[in-house]
């Protein structure tokens, strides 16, 4: 009887496809609203889609590895008692295996019809491509209540399925979700397993890359193309800043956020930005974007690829805003739980090359930032100091500029500041 | 008390302003003898005399001419056209001098023109027109449509107190159709002002002249269906009541716009572009609009009838817009 098409949602303004990567049920699965019921990749961020009704996952229209449009129909949920699906049966391929050739790569945001895959049985053809209609009320409405239009997919009650004022409005009232509705509480939290083994099946195997992997790709290369690369290496004594964390750790935790270095170099990053403003700059044609909010993107590393949400208004916040802030990307860049908003607007990066022993990298730049600050590993060298050596906990940092706006002098002193900053850390 | 029709509401506005102002004089075609083609000016002569009852050779433009000149030496003229249809032939006396004189040398034009408007009467195609829209087009001019006999009269008063040109366009299809019970005090209606005739909360109609009645009527019957409209009376279209307009659209966030005049640069138009423009995201519908079609008024009275616009197209396209 009543049918629920699930839509390939659209995650952020400028996204126009995306693939699933994981089918979290199977076909003929009892779902509850809201329940995870599968992944996407994107071109901007990866996440769980919960499930917009609750009933039996009648058919799955989108195979895994398979990149479709924004509201075209993934999948049917139907109410169970539905007729059994006519002789096509889906069989489920795991992602690393899909055969499915992924759209021939582009650059991903363009308007227009994608490419529908060749090869595809029909249903993606016949799948729907149509928008959630609306009107300019019930969109401002949506906007202002952080209401996603398509959580009210197939719930218009006006002439073609149309959204109306009277629909959001009682939507509202019965306590809508906003963006992304909210799932049940449930821990991921085993241990990440071991890419497993390349199974070969000849000299050769092709994988077509992810959508996440085809947008980092793309970015690096326009960076390098964009960008006038140099990067200064700074060494920098963490004595007093681990001192504060031990000091700190204990009553951070008793809030609930987990302190570690990342946040001190966050803030010394900031009060740095802050006398430096061309190093939070940007470059549009000959003209040079000064940007007052100071929004630091952290890089996090992730099994599948790599995202960098942002800290916004990272000036303003103290230690423990930051320590928490980090936390919270953190944990919701590994649980895929990040918006489009949470990678948006960042103004200067800070990354890690250090984390599994590295000396420190030369990062690239992530556009249109003019610069990135890397993160070596800390370890204890003998330094010398007025003569004598001392044991102390050194890392090394390294700043890559665009030299097109940002001169060496100035990347140095920028990176003296941070120096000064972490090495007179008050404790 | 006794129940006013509008036409004596319109005669009875231009009575006071002549008992208390001796400025004021009526000119046209047979106002004074014959107490005009449709009876507004009954019995002025009588009590006022030929020097201010003054019936005028067949000539508008020579009538709108001599009132623009009387006017310009102080007085308060009121000129009749037999029926408003017949106010183009002196367009050129109205949107090229009067509607000027104060812009080019500071000098402003006190006159009223009106004359009756609109269909419904079978009076074919130099008998039924609306020619507002010549006169909203025109910078200078003031332009009013009372839809009641309150108004009626209330406007009357304030167009012959008005210090500027004031066309008034009086619907002949209300003149013994519309009644009501006047307050004996000396009331205007501010130019410039709508009214509110229905309150409700899911569309709202905007209109004018005698399409107000035909909104009302439609109202009643879509109550029934569990349709509220409200219905807005512009009264005036030159200046408008723009803030009422988008009051209310913010209000119902629908709106249907309904006039008697035809399609193509009628008042609706204009509505609708403002509307877009300032309450665009206040809109949960395409706006609407009913009008009479783009050809002369028929003589015919089947083809008139199908030509007006009716309760009935109210009903039918707000049911759509309600569904929407």
């Amino acid at each position: 009887m009543a049918e629920t098409q699930v839509k390939m949602p659209q995650m952020g303004e400028s996204i126009f496809e995306g693939t699933v990567t994981k089918w979290l049920k199977k076909k003929g699965d009892k779902v509850q609203r809201d329940e995870p019921l599968f992944e996407i990749s994107t071109d901007k961020i990866d996440t769980e889609i919960p499930s917009p009704a609750s009933g039996v996952l009648q058919d799955i229209l989108v195979k895994e590895g398979q990149t479709v449009q924004i509201n075209t129909t993934v999948a049917i949920i139907g109410d169970g008692v539905a007729k059994p699906a006519e002789g096509k049966p889906e069989t489920q391929e795991p992602p690393a295996q899909a055969k499915q050739p992924s759209r021939p790569s582009g650059p991903p945001p363009v308007a227009g019809p994608a490419p529908t895959t060749r090869g595809e049985k029909d249903e993606a053809e016949e799948a729907e491509h149509e928008h959630i209609r609306s009107s300019p009320l019930v969109r401002r409405i949506a906007k202002e209540h952080g209401i996603d239009l398509a959580s009210l997919s197939g719930k218009g009650t006006g002439i073609n399925g149309r959204v109306t004022k009277r629909d959001i409005l009682s939507y509202i009232e019965q306590g809508a979700p906003a963006v992304p509705p909210p799932k049940p509480v449930e821990a991921p939290k085993e241990a990440p397993p071991a890419p497993p083994p390349m199974k070969f099946t000849g000299e050769v195997e092709r994988v077509p890359m992810t959508a996440m992997r085809k947008a980092i790709a793309e970015h690096m290369v326009m960076s390098r193309r964009t960008s006038a690369h140099v990067t200064t290496l700074f060494e920098v004594d963490c004595s007093r800043i681990l001192k504060a964390k031990e000091k700190q750790q204990a009553e951070f935790e008793r809030s609930g956020v987990k302190l570690t270095v990342t946040p001190f170099f966050v803030q010394a990053a900031a009060t740095a930005l802050k006398r430096f403003p061309i190093v939070n700059s940007s470059l549009e044609g000959d003209t040079i974007v000064y940007k007052q909010a100071i929004n630091i993107g952290i890089a996090v590393n992730l099994e599948w690829g790599l995202i960098v949400p942002v800290i916004k208004h990272a000036g303003e916040k103290n230690l423990f805003g930051l320590a928490k802030a980090i936390n919270d990307l953190g944990e919701r860049a590994r649980n895929k739980k990040l918006t489009p908003e949470d990678v948006k607007d960042g103004t200067f990066t800070i990354t890690n090359p250090g984390q599994y022993g590295g000396l420190i990298g030369t990062p690239i730049i992530n556009q249109p930032q003019v610069a990135i600050m890397g993160m070596g590993g800390i370890k204890k060298r003998a330094v010398v100091i007025d003569d004598a050596i001392a044991i102390r906990p050194i890392i090394m940092l390294s700043l890559s500029f665009d030299h097109r706006v940002i001169d060496g002098a100035t990347a140095d002193q920028f990176m003296a500041e941070v120096q000064k900053e972490l090495e007179n850390w008050p404790v | 008390m006794s129940l006013t029709t509008y036409v004596e509401a319109i005669r009875q506005g231009i009575w006071e302003e002549m008992e208390k102002d001796e400025r004021v004089f009526v000119l046209g075609e047979d106002v004074g003898i014959y107490g005009g083609a449709f009876k507004v000016t009954a019995g002025m002569l009588e009590r006022f005399g030929e020097w201010r009852i003054i019936d005028t050779p067949i000539s508008e433009s020579g009538i709108v001419g001599a009132a623009i000149g009387a006017a310009l030496m102080g007085m308060r003229p009121v000129a009749e056209m037999q029926f408003a249809d017949f106010i183009s032939c002196a367009f050129d006396q109205i949107t090229n001098f009067a509607a000027k004189c104060r812009y080019r040398w500071g000098a402003g034009v006190p006159i009223v023109v009106r004359g009756p408007s609109g269909g419904g009467v079978h009076g074919g195609p130099f008998h039924s027109q609306n020619p507002e829209m010549y006169y909203v087009h025109t910078p200078g001019l003031k332009v009013v449509c009372p839809a009641t006999a309150y108004d009626a009269k209330g406007l009357i008063k304030a167009a012959i107190r008005d210090p500027d040109p004031v066309i008034y366009f009086e619907h002949k299809f209300l003149y013994r159709r519309i009644k009501e019970e006047l307050p004996s005090d000396d009331f205007v209606v501010p130019i410039g002002k709508a009214a509110i005739r229905r309150t409700g909360s899911d569309m709202t109609v905007v209109t004018y002249g005698a399409m107000v009645h035909a909104a009302l009527e439609a109202a009643k019957e879509l109550e029934r269906e569990g349709i509220d409209l409200e219905i807005l009376d512009l009264r005036s279209l030159l200046p408008f009541d723009k803030q009422a307009v988008l009051d209310s659209v913010r209000k119902t966030n629908k709106v249907i716009l309904l006039h008697e005049d035809t399609r193509i640069g009628g008042f609706a138009g204009e509505l609708a572009a403002i509307i877009s423009e300032e309450a665009f995201e206040y809109l949960d519908g395409p706006i609407r609009r009913i009008t009479a079609p783009d050809t002369p008024v028929p003589y015919s009275p089947p083809l008139e009838e199908f030509f007006l616009p009716k309760a009935s197209d109210v009903v039918r396209v707000a049911r759509e817009l309600y569904a929407y």
